[in-house]
């Protein structure tokens, strides 16, 4: 107790800098990987995807980051053991903060395809194991959000799969399909600001004070998606039939259809990107503040303070800013071959799915969602060739972030231990 | 930094554009075999030579490019197709160029003379089979339509259409051949022995080229119908 309180606007100052370190990195590369589908397929530029990403990312923190936060921040450690030692929490969530931070540093420079979740997860399972014991892990928690890596990636195929077979049915193997996709283009508009607002306010805004109904919920999701579709039809009504190009590739004109259609697939994942992994940065710092703000009680219940989502906010986009816009750029220029159709289908599955494990409150992957999201359209016979070798990167990155993250999560615990408790 | 994002290498390099770049080298290699016959009935030795040297340019740059496709196409490879189709496809597409050249090779390092009534009905047969190389081309060009498409719907239909007219450009070839043959054994008795079976075997080789051409377009029906 004396600990925490001797101490506790250093750890509180030590809590902001970790978490802002983490959700820069967060900002430099992760968000390249969501943006990545959007940039490569040619529809948006560098620039408007930044700008989406700054706004969208900062949006979905604030509005729907609450419940994954809360899931790193009490969810995975059993708090009852810990009463009277609220310093060890404290010391604990900062070292696994450090921990993510560092591993993800040294993966995204040697290339490869770590999650910033399992990183987290890992660092606070890491220093739950070390520093309290194998009873302070909350396992049947850890083995939900361990079943959810696995499934949201394959939901997130499905979805493409489903969305790349409506989109052959409706627009491509039409007699008309420039017609058809000019139709058919405002309603797949209207369901992405349909599903994504409906995903997040069905009880997800209790920390912004605002609660409404379920009968309430789909009005204003309707209401928002309805909004969106018209702005959409407003875009896509400007796409003109482009006669040279299509002699060259018949369905030229029906791709650009989809080029404005795309920035709101964009919004979308840059939304959903940001209800989720900015919780990763922000859930341990909401843990240490909450423990030193309530003087050390560890089964405090106070809800999430605002000022925190801001933060992680602040973090990413400072990240964007100063790194990110390279990678993007990078990785844009790797993946020409995804089309505008190929490139939305695979966006909106992806947004769609993080957003609604947000609403479970799932820490999920938002880059190996991605991934499924592309690998559905493939599956769809979409896409010229994929190489299927990244999904054994991704889980030998499974295999080597979870217990690397916790050694190093221990480590750093320790280290702390000796220089605040001795 | 993040040189290789999980989605930089997802992406492998798609076989179709190569494939349709051989296809039109291959294409372009087989209408300089109506040059050749042309430079033969005009008895024009130079331009004879200059284009069996274009041919086995030709040949070779498909070959490069086959190998390079070849190279790029790991069994990881996830692709809308069978990869064994497409490398079947490939291969018969490759049989067009190296039937061109051995035409050019034979045409030049032979002196052969052609009888005057055989002059027309063989030019003709020529045109023909290359018009079945052209369709074969074209129909290749379709890949990427066919790729957006899912290999599914109207798109799907058409290109199996081509692959019916194809068919038919390829039995006249049969049709014509035939003629020409039995006009060659009119000249039986008057030709040097030699001559006549090259003649004959000279006539087989211009039918190949529509045959290989018919058979890129019925393999790639079973790419469709996968």
């Amino acid at each position: 107790m004396e600990i925490i309180q001797e101490h506790g606007m250093i750890f509180l100052i030590i809590a902001v800098i970790f978490g802002l370190y983490m959700t820069w990195g967060i900002g430099a590369n992760d968000v390249a990987n969501v943006m990545g589908t959007s940039v490569g397929s040619g529809a948006i530029t560098v620039t408007t995807a930044i700008i989406i990403a700054a706004i969208f990312e900062f949006l979905g923190a604030v509005v729907a980051g609450g419940n994954v936060t809360q899931t790193i921040r009490k969810g995975i450690i059993d708090p009852v053991p810990l009463e009277g030692a609220p310093e060890i929490l404290v010391l604990g969530m900062l070292a696994s903060l450090l921990a993510a931070a560092v591993w993800l540093m040294i993966a995204s420079m040697r290339g490869w395809p770590v999650s910033t979740t399992h990183a987290i997860v890992g660092a606070v399972v890491g220093f739950a194991i070390a520093g309290i014991g194998l009873e302070a892990v909350n396992w049947p928690k850890i083995s939900q959000i361990v079943a959810s890596w696995v499934v949201s990636p394959v939901l997130g195929g499905i979805f493409s799969f489903a969305l790349m077979m409506s989109i052959r049915h409706l627009i491509l193997n039409t007699p008309n399909p420039f017609a058809a996709a000019k139709r058919w283009g405002p309603v797949y508009v209207f369901l992405v600001g349909f599903v994504i607002t409906l995903v997040s306010l069905f009880k997800g805004l209790k920390h912004l004070d605002i609660e409404l109904s379920i009968q309430m919920s789909f009005l204003v999701a309707a209401i928002m998606g309805a909004a969106v579709g018209l702005i959409g039809w407003a875009l896509i009504r400007r796409v003109k039939v482009d006669e040279e190009a299509d002699k060259e590739f018949h369905y030229a004109s029906v791709e650009k259809v989809f080029v404005p259609m795309m920035l709101f697939t964009a919004c979308g994942m840059a939304f959903a990107h940001g209800s989720n992994d900015v919780a990763n940065g922000v859930g341990p710092m909401a843990a240490v503040v909450g423990l030193v703000q309530s003087g050390g009680e560890v089964s405090q219940s106070s809800a999430l303070p605002l000022w925190i989502l801001l933060v992680g906010g602040f973090g990413i986009v400072v990240g964007l800013a100063t790194y990110g816009y390279k990678v993007m750029r990078t990785i844009g220029s790797k993946i020409t071959e995804l089309t505008p159709t190929r490139g939305f289908c695979a966006t909106m599955a992806a947004a769609m799915t993080v957003v609604l494990a947000s609403r479970t409150g799932m820490p999920v992957s938002t880059t190996h969602i991605a991934v499924g999201g592309v690998i559905g359209v493939g599956m769809a016979r979409g896409i010229g060739a994929l190489d299927l070798r990244v999904i054994g990167g991704i889980i030998m990155s499974w295999i080597t972030t979870l217990p690397v993250a916790g050694a190093l999560s221990a480590l750093f615990y320790f280290i702390l231990r000796t220089i605040f408790i001795g | 930094m993040a040189g290789n994002s999980p989605f930089a290498s997802l992406f492998g390099r798609s076989p179709f554009k190569p494939m349709q770049e051989h296809m039109r080298t291959v294409n372009t290699c087989a209408i300089e075999v109506i040059k050749l016959f042309e430079a033969l009935c005009d008895c024009d030795q130079e331009k004879l030579k200059a284009t069996q040297q274009k041919i086995f340019d030709l040949e070779h740059e498909a070959d490069t490019i086959k190998n390079q496709l070849r190279a790029h196409l790991p069994k990881s490879l996830f692709m809308p197709v069978d990869r064994r189709d497409l490398l079947e496809v490939l291969d018969l597409q490759d049989t067009i160029a190296d039937t061109a050249q051995d035409i050019a090779g034979l045409l030049v390092e032979r002196k052969m003379t052609i009888p005057d009534d055989m002059r027309e009905p063989l030019l003709s047969m020529v045109r023909r089979c290359v018009d079945a190389c052209n369709m074969a081309c074209k129909i290749i060009e379709r890949l990427d339509e066919l790729v957006e498409t899912g290999f599914r719907g109207p798109e799907s239909e058409s290109v199996l259409g081509m692959v019916e007219e194809l068919n038919k450009i390829e039995s006249d070839t049969d049709q014509m051949g035939l003629e020409l043959k039995r006009k060659l054994f009119a000249h039986e008795d008057d030709m040097n022995p030699v001559s006549v079976v090259f003649w004959h075997e000279l006539i087989n080789m211009v039918g190949e080229l529509a045959d290989y051409a018919e058979k890129v377009g019925n393999r790639l029906r079973l790419l469709v119908a996968r």
